[in-house]
């Protein structure tokens, strides 16, 4: 019976001649041993293959992000250009009289940024804090790039009196430490006062929390209806013949394949006010020709145009669990004499729930985070919060705040996601 | 006249000739760019043998600030708004300019007295002047045509959707005129609280009637498809528009914002030298003449005026299509560079969230 190639005949012929009791191989080494070190060199070829994607993952995701994140809490702007003035702080308590020692560091550090141009960027970081102080820095590098006498603290006075401002000085101090929470506090609509403790910002300055809430709000709207319009669609696709479901689905598929600008553009041409439909309506009458619709750069037209845009992420996980449903189960429930509408319930929809919970979150995740058909189509009812970080990273170039807004929103999804996993299930979840 | 240009370039383009090398020239695109290639590039290229590539950009200070931040400057040449290019010249982002380095104007003038007032920054050498002025359709309002600022914000008088640019720059000074602030006065007003919030108030009565738009080749499209019937609009794109493209559309010249372009060149451009070449090339006498033969835009050279002529058809005279037309500036705001370097960021953000939240 003995067998060469067989491994389980090599084991029991050697252990038989042994004492100890421990299986060994056949060439004497215990089995322990060797099925470890067998497998350890099975783990590292697999890691080795993997090694590609890894280091991709990392060099283009983690790596980028973690850095971009890092910039919600870590702003050099200050500190790297005002060296002296930092060390004041570090030195003195807050609660201390900026003395002669503060303002001469204040006015060499001015000095020097002004000479290597780096006034601008000491400028820009204050004014994060205290809108409309840039141009104190500004402004006063320009003369101090002339020459500056002391005693300092009367020379700058002298040039702007708003050198002695206690909320100046309050924001200086905070800035003087690159690690700073006030990006947070700020991407919740809060600030910090005078002395330190946080406030919220003037009314007609409160848009970022009303903006968080209405992304979430429009997600959870298009979420709603991508499953009403896309589970009767995915129903159809799984119960017709093959051929019919396969000539449909490509009509499904068609939209999917076709550019993201593409469709947001045509939505543009169907629903603008001289567009195609306003037209039709009032060719039909429906309308009169000074009444036309506004159906687009608002709310209205972001809601339809990603409504459109997600839909083949809700049908598409609906349709593939639905496939697999026995129809034999609704079939038992009807012949056991349920009526049509409480089989669907009780029997053929909680079959669907995997399905649905994965394209209800596919949905709701990417419609969080969408930029491009809100920017295009949105106005200004329709802006979402995604759009406030890209102004944030291309206009203002303030990214310390882009940074915060995307890391509370990054940090509300996996909230979300938490909460799924707990009332739903993540194992629940069929992509497919 | 070209031989002429070819021989004075020459010299400085010798040097230059013998390297094969390129610079990448990030503008505006549209009509402007088009005026470029034609006035600069071309003549450019055949007096250096410098390749000039045009990249376009909504507004080119964007990319720029992007990528001085990231660190990784891909541009050499950024025409940018006067005061962008205080702004970035401030943070240390861009190369210095010594007005005695730059070529004397034709009439031999020196460069410092050549450009007009405040078109020479520490880091930026003008090369436009230009307006933003709104334009209509004149199909629209065969009764009575609109005439002025405040006819922009009388929805009743003149009904219809109204274009504006996502930008408090281009749209606070409008609010202001339209509620009675002399052209004047604009800058003190925006530099208290109550003149900002006295704009945003006024803005608010059309706000439901406006469509925001970015790019400066959105407004004539917007116009020209019937969205909107009155736009803002860079006053080049709408003469291109109307004499180029013989669209049915006219300009009202009050309250025109004048503003001053200028080439920069960033501290790290990939090709400062032909950088600087370009810049100094460009911003000649005769060149900056060329360049309003393609779009209604003044040369920043006094120098450059008198050799401004006709419209590239021969037939259609630039000068009542300038903004620099003296009936055209009476009621004019002009840009105030040092304020926008020091302002924009808080305005824009005040802005952003004032459109955002409805």
């Amino acid at each position: 019976m003995a067998n060469a190639l067989d491994p389980h005949a090599a084991i029991a012929t050697t252990a038989t001649g042994l004492t100890d009791g421990a299986l060994r191989t056949a060439d004497g080494r215990p089995l322990v041993r060797a099925l470890a070190r067998s497998q350890s060199l099975a783990r590292r070829r697999a890691f080795l293959l993997v090694l590609p994607l890894l280091a991709f993952i990392l060099i283009t995701f983690v790596v980028p992000i973690g850095q971009m994140l890092q910039r919600s809490f870590y702003n050099d702007g200050f500190s790297a250009h005002m060296p002296q003035l930092s060390q004041w702080f570090a030195d003195n308590p807050r609660g201390v009289e900026p003395d002669d020692a503060a303002w001469t560091a204040l006015a060499t550090d001015l000095q020097a940024a002004a000479e290597g141009r780096t006034i601008g960027i000491v400028g820009t970081r204050i004014n994060y804090d205290v809108p409309g102080t840039r141009s104190l820095f500004t402004s006063t590098g320009r003369q101090v790039r002339r020459g500056l006498e002391p005693p300092y603290q009367a020379a700058l006075l002298d040039i702007n009196e708003d050198w002695g401002s206690p909320q100046l000085w309050s924001a200086m101090r905070n800035a003087a430490t690159p690690l700073t929470g006030n990006f947070y506090l700020a991407a919740v609509d809060r600030s910090r006062a005078d002395d330190g403790s946080i406030v919220q910002v003037e009314e007609r300055q409160q848009v970022y929390v009303m903006l968080f809430m209405r992304t979430f709000w429009l997600s959870l709207v298009i979420t709603a209806i991508t499953f009403i319009l896309g589970f009767p669609i995915a129903h159809l696709l799984a119960t017709l013949p093959m051929r019919k479901s396969n000539l449909l689905m490509i009509l499904v598929l068609l939209p999917f394949w076709t550019s993201l600008l593409v469709r947001t553009t045509s939505w543009m041409v169907l629903l603008q006010q001289q567009g195609v439909i306003n037209d039709v309506l009032v060719w039909l009458g429906v309308i009169g020709g000074s009444q036309r619709l506004q159906m687009i750069y608002n709310q209205t037209g972001t809601i339809i145009a990603m409504t459109h845009i997600l839909l083949p992420f809700m049908i598409l996980p609906l349709y593939s669990v639905m496939r697999t449903i026995n129809p034999s189960y609704v079939r038992a429930a009807r012949s056991l004499g349920a009526t049509s509408w409480t089989a669907f319930r009780r029997v053929y929809f909680p079959q669907t729930l995997p399905g649905l919970g994965a394209g209800a979150l596919l949905v709701f995740i990417l419609a969080v985070g969408y930029y491009i058909t809100p920017a295009l189509v949105g106005g200004s009812s329709g802006q979402l919060i995604s759009n406030m970080i890209a102004m944030h990273m291309t206009d203002t170039l303030n990214w310390s705040m882009a940074a915060a807004l995307a890391a509370l929103l990054l940090g509300a999804v996996l909230l979300l996601y938490w909460v799924y996993d707990r009332m739903v299930g993540i194992d629940n979840l069929k992509l497919g | 006249m070209k031989t002429t240009l070819v021989l004075s370039t020459a010299l400085a383009g010798m040097a230059f000739a013998a390297t094969a090398q390129e610079v990448n020239v990030v503008s505006w695109g549209g009509a402007y760019e088009v005026s470029q290639v034609e006035a600069y590039n071309k003549p450019f290229t055949a007096a250096t043998g410098i390749k000039a590539n045009m990249i376009a950009a909504d507004d080119p200070a964007t990319p720029l600030k992007a990528q001085v931040e990231a660190n990784n400057i891909t541009g050499d040449v950024f025409d940018l708004a006067m005061a962008d290019a205080i702004r970035l010249c401030d943070e240390g982002a861009l190369m210095e300019f010594d007005p005695a380095d730059l070529p004397a104007g034709a009439d031999g003038t020196p460069a410092a007295e050549d450009f007009v007032d405040g078109s020479l920054g520490d880091c930026a050498v003008g090369n436009i002047v230009w307006g933003t002025v709104i334009g209509y359709d004149k199909t629209k309002f065969e009764a009575e045509a609109p005439t002025t600022v405040a006819d922009f914000f009388d929805t009743e008088k003149f009904p219809g959707k109204r274009g504006l640019p996502k930008s408090p720059k281009r749209t606070l000074y409008l609010a202001l005129i339209a509620d009675g602030v002399a052209a004047d006065d604009i800058y003190d007003t925006l530099a208290t609280p109550e003149g900002v919030d006295r704009a945003f108030a006024k803005l608010d009565t059309i706000k439901n009637d406006v469509i925001w738009w970015e790019a400066g080749a959105q407004p004539m499209q917007l116009l020209a498809d019937g969205e909107v019937v009155m736009t803002t609009v860079y006053n080049g794109r709408i003469f291109d528009a109307m004499v180029g493209e013989g669209k049915p559309f006219d300009v009202i010249w009050d309250g025109q914002y004048l503003e001053i372009n200028a080439f920069v060149v960033p501290k790290d451009a990939p090709n400062p030298e032909a950088a600087v070449e370009y810049v100094k090339f460009a911003t000649g006498t005769q060149p900056l003449a060329d360049q309003a033969k393609y779009i209604a835009y003044g040369p920043a050279r006094q120098s450059s005026a008198p050799l401004v002529g006709m419209y590239q058809d021969g037939t259609t005279e630039m000068a009542p299509h300038m903004p620099t037309e003296p009936e055209h500036l009476t009621t004019a705001v002009v840009d105030d560079p040092e304020f926008w370097a020091d302002h924009d960021a808080e305005l824009s953000e005040r802005f952003n969230s004032w459109l955002a939240g409805s």
